[in-house]
């Protein structure tokens, strides 16, 4: 007989389930396979009724991201052979509402992205007709890193002041608030400061780092809250020095 | 059923989508629009794109250039006058993007930097390192944020169009998180949802493409245009079909066979040296790279493996410094998915189901034949691609025709302000619905019919066709789209019932691939991607047209054709390699 592993997955359908109980499924071993293959296994084979989000299998577009063995992973970047001889326990992101089985409610990461302004707001307008904003190899080092973002809030599901503080920005949002601030191209660290800089923003991270521990893409959201801290504090001592100067 | 009233609705968020609300947002704030998408706008497939965009920008460079390197790289089934539209406006779209803070990859002076891509005669592709399509995406959906006018409907599964009195009035929508349909009444539609390799078993393609939005114009009567053609890109890595860029030959990867042979100079590609060299070997279009490896493999010079035959891709000579910058993502994937770090060993790869070229007919305005009903992106067909599309043509497609969408779109709800009130098209698409949950017994499970059509489309309708491997296939796909109409589902529930999306993204996948099969049995010529065995040559005299599938229920599709615009490139013999210009 070929090798099979187990995975115990969580399951919770709120129009029939008063609360989530956990199903085990039985799936071929194979050595190539993450977590996200077994898990469309269960799906085509053995029980079409269990739903979880997932598309490109490649590590970028952020749907897939799970509880894997207690640990957020993105399922198709999580490898069988990474927990052979054991049960795969599979469940929803921590710290967010399950909306069904794998499946959870992302409302607040999308408004909170959104309350960061986490566009472009030019340091200085010019018409397209003007050309590029010129930005060197090194200026666009400054914060290509945490560009790399993919949103699939790994991080929020291990940063223990998310599940502390409701209204905690968060790790990847502040990350993102940290990229444009640092573009060279960006004018707009002052609009964004009102939510970074609040008391929900930058202050209320703890500095475990365990965002970064978990990142799948390296953004390092945990350095970007320390030196927005650090930036914050500046700003505000400058402020305080020449009232609106440094705006 | 809730009505949700809006002056225009837009279905899809991918780069097409994104970048059409942001034009309606910016041509008239006051207009409502509705951005109905079935994933988060960061999900969409967009993001897996990688090598980059393409548009002349440098001094060494000429629109004429991109111009002819299109219409030839599209074997000439490309509308000319699109093509003119798409490489005039490709790069102050590519710039709107830098001003958005797209992190374009840069020159040392600070303006941005180009690489060599496949068919181009001058490197003109703007890159942000092999990670484009993410930052375009991100680019663009942060951006839109800027907008209060767009409101957006994260995870609505769409199923119908609303047709009434011959005009497209709005979309049927399931929300995913209740199961509830919402009828989203609207003055000008546009759809945006990308293109369906997943009617293909070995894809580079999410889960997501699934040619929903083809499907949805197509029964509304809408013809699906060219749709034989469709693109393997030359190197996916076996097992997985993750895409591995042409950015790393680009940058000078060379492909080789067992042997460790530069095959390609076999393929009218080359001669090999000097390397890298534009237009020639590695740097040759994919439709010329897929088929030569098909050809290898005929031969049994490819490499055998657990998970089908592959050649090998070596960008080693690179080193590690600059494959670090320029190719990250191809290190990181590589590592990850085959185990090989291609700084010191040469990575496996074999052609892959990538794009397809066909799509919702639309004239250069992106209108369809359905009045107020529009479309952009890969589910579109303008024709800037014909037979085969030049890699980063693509990125630069979406937000040229997405904005153009955008502004038709806008223009058309303003020449057709008044709606007449609603009748009864979004509750047949209820009654649709009710039907497939009522449904019991039977042996067929949705995704048996759905591995069955992802095996016949690869046997029949892959690199090379025949009649018979094309009759095969249109037969299997009749008989399987005759049994999805008794299929039940498994799953009855409401919320988030991913059984549910499956079964009717497989109703649209099994039409969208019968429009495929039969525009490929009738195309009875080789061109670009349409390779049949038995008619090797091009045959401009019959064929010089495109194809348009009309839906006739569960009749296979009707085909027509009509007249290629050819403005000033008559057509000619394709060149790479040594003789290429």
């Amino acid at each position: 007989m070929s090798e099979t592993i187990t995975l115990e997955v969580l399951r919770y359908l709120p129009e029939t389930d008063s609360e989530p109980h956990f199903q085990r499924y039985t799936v071929p071993y194979k050595d190539e396979w993450v977590v996200l293959d077994a898990l469309n296994h269960i799906k085509d084979h053995l029980d079409a009724t269990l739903s979880y989000r997932w598309s490109c299998h490649m590590a970028v577009c952020g749907s897939c991201g799970m509880m894997i063995d207690g640990e957020p992973k993105l399922s198709c970047h999580a490898f069988l052979r990474d927990y052979r001889g054991g049960v795969i326990r599979v469940e929803p992101l921590d710290h967010f509402p399950i909306e069904r089985d794998l499946v959870i409610v992302m409302d607040s990461f999308m408004n909170k992205l959104s309350s960061v302004k986490p566009y472009l707001i030019p340091r200085e307008e010019k018409p397209l007709s003007a050309g590029e904003y010129l930005q060197t190899p090194a200026e666009l080092r400054v914060f290509d890193q945490y560009t790399q973002c993919i949103n699939c809030l790994l991080c929020y599901a291990a940063c223990p002041q998310v599940g502390l503080t409701e209204d905690f920005v968060g790790p990847a949002a502040l990350a993102l608030a940290h990229r444009y601030n640092l573009d060279s191209r960006d004018g707009g660290k002052a609009e964004r400061a009102e939510v970074v800089a609040s008391n929900e923003g930058i202050w209320e991270c703890t500095f475990v780092g365990a965002c970064s521990q978990v990142c799948p893409k390296q953004v390092d959201p945990a350095a970007a809250i320390q030196q927005t801290k650090l930036s914050s504090s500046v700003d505000w001592l400058k402020d305080m020095l020449t009232p609106g100067a440094h705006k | 059923m809730e009505v949700i009233e809006t002056d225009i609705a837009i279905v899809g968020a991918g780069g097409a989508g994104l970048r059409a609300a942001i034009a309606v947002a910016e041509a008239d704030p006051s207009l409502t629009l509705a951005l109905i998408s079935k994933v988060y706008p960061m999900r969409s497939h967009t993001v897996a794109a990688e090598g980059g965009a393409a548009g002349v920008i440098k001094d060494n460079d000429s629109l004429d250039n991109h111009f002819h390197d299109t219409v030839s790289g599209g074997d000439w089934l490309c509308d000319q006058d699109a093509v003119e539209l798409f490489v005039n406006t490709a790069p102050s779209e590519l710039l709107q993007l830098e001003h958005w803070g797209c992190p374009w990859s840069r020159e040392p002076n600070g303006k941005v930097a180009v690489r060599p891509f496949g068919g181009m005669k001058i490197e003109r592709t703007w890159y942000a390192a092999d990670k484009t399509g993410f930052h375009i995406l991100h680019t663009l959906f942060q951006t839109s944020l800027k907008y209060p006018s767009i409101r957006r409907f994260d995870e609505y599964y769409s199923t119908d169009l609303i047709v009434e009195d011959g005009r497209c009035t709005g979309v049927v929508a399931i929300e995913m998180r209740s199961g509830r349909m919402v009828a989203f009444r609207a003055k000008a539609v546009v759809i945006a949802t990308g293109g369906a390799g997943r009617i293909f078993p070995f894809t580079t393609n999410g889960a997501i493409k699934t040619g929903d939005g083809m499907a949805m114009a197509y029964r509304a009567g809408v013809p699906l245009k060219d749709m034989e053609f469709v693109q393997y890109h030359p190197t996916g890595l076996p097992g997985t079909g993750i895409l591995i860029t042409e950015g790393s030959r680009g940058e000078g990867g060379i492909l080789v066979n067992k042997d460790g042979y530069r095959y390609l100079q076999d393929y009218n590609l080359g001669p090999p040296d000097p390397w890298p060299r534009k237009k020639a070997m590695e740097l040759g279009p994919r439709d010329r790279l897929s088929q030569a490896f098909w050809h290898e493999q005929q031969k049994g010079r490819t490499i055998k493996t657990p998970q089908g035959d592959v050649v090998h891709l070596d960008i080693r000579q690179l080193g590690e410094k600059k494959i670090n910058e320029r190719l990250p993502m191809v290190r990181e994937l590589a590592l990850a998915y085959v185990g090989v770090d291609p700084v010191h060993a040469m990575i496996p790869v074999r052609p892959v189901i990538h794009y397809t070229m066909g799509g919702i007919h639309t004239d250069i305005d992106t209108a369809t034949r359905l009045p107020g009903l529009f479309a952009a992106g890969e589910c579109a067909c303008v024709s800037i691609n014909g037979a085969n599309r030049l890699g980063s043509n693509s990125l630069a497609e979406i937000v040229v025709f997405g904005a153009r969408a955008g502004r038709s779109a806008v223009a058309f709800a303003k020449a057709n302000p008044t709606l007449d009130p609603a009748g009864n098209a979004a509750e047949a698409a209820q009654a649709r619905l009710r039907e497939l949950f009522a449904r019991e017994g039977g042996n067929d499970t949705v995704s048996g019919l759905r591995k069955a059509m992802n095996d016949t489309m690869e046997s029949g309708a892959g690199i090379y066709r025949s009649e018979d491997t094309l009759l095969a296939t249109c037969g299997i796909l009749a008989d399987l789209r005759a049994r999805y109409r008794k299929v039940p589902l498994t799953d009855r529930s409401n919320v988030f019932n991913t059984d549910l999306i499956q079964a009717l993204e497989l109703g649209c996948m099994l039409d969208v691939a019968s429009a495929m099969a039969q525009s490929a049995l009738l195309r009875k010529e080789s061109r670009g991607s349409h390779q049949r065995l038995e008619y090797p040559g091009r045959d401009d005299a019959n064929y010089l047209k495109h194809s348009l599938a009309s839906y006739r229920g569960s009749e296979p599709p009707s085909i027509s054709y009509c007249d290629v615009v050819i403005t000033r490139s008559q057509p000619a013999e394709r060149v790479y390699g040594g003789a290429a210009t």
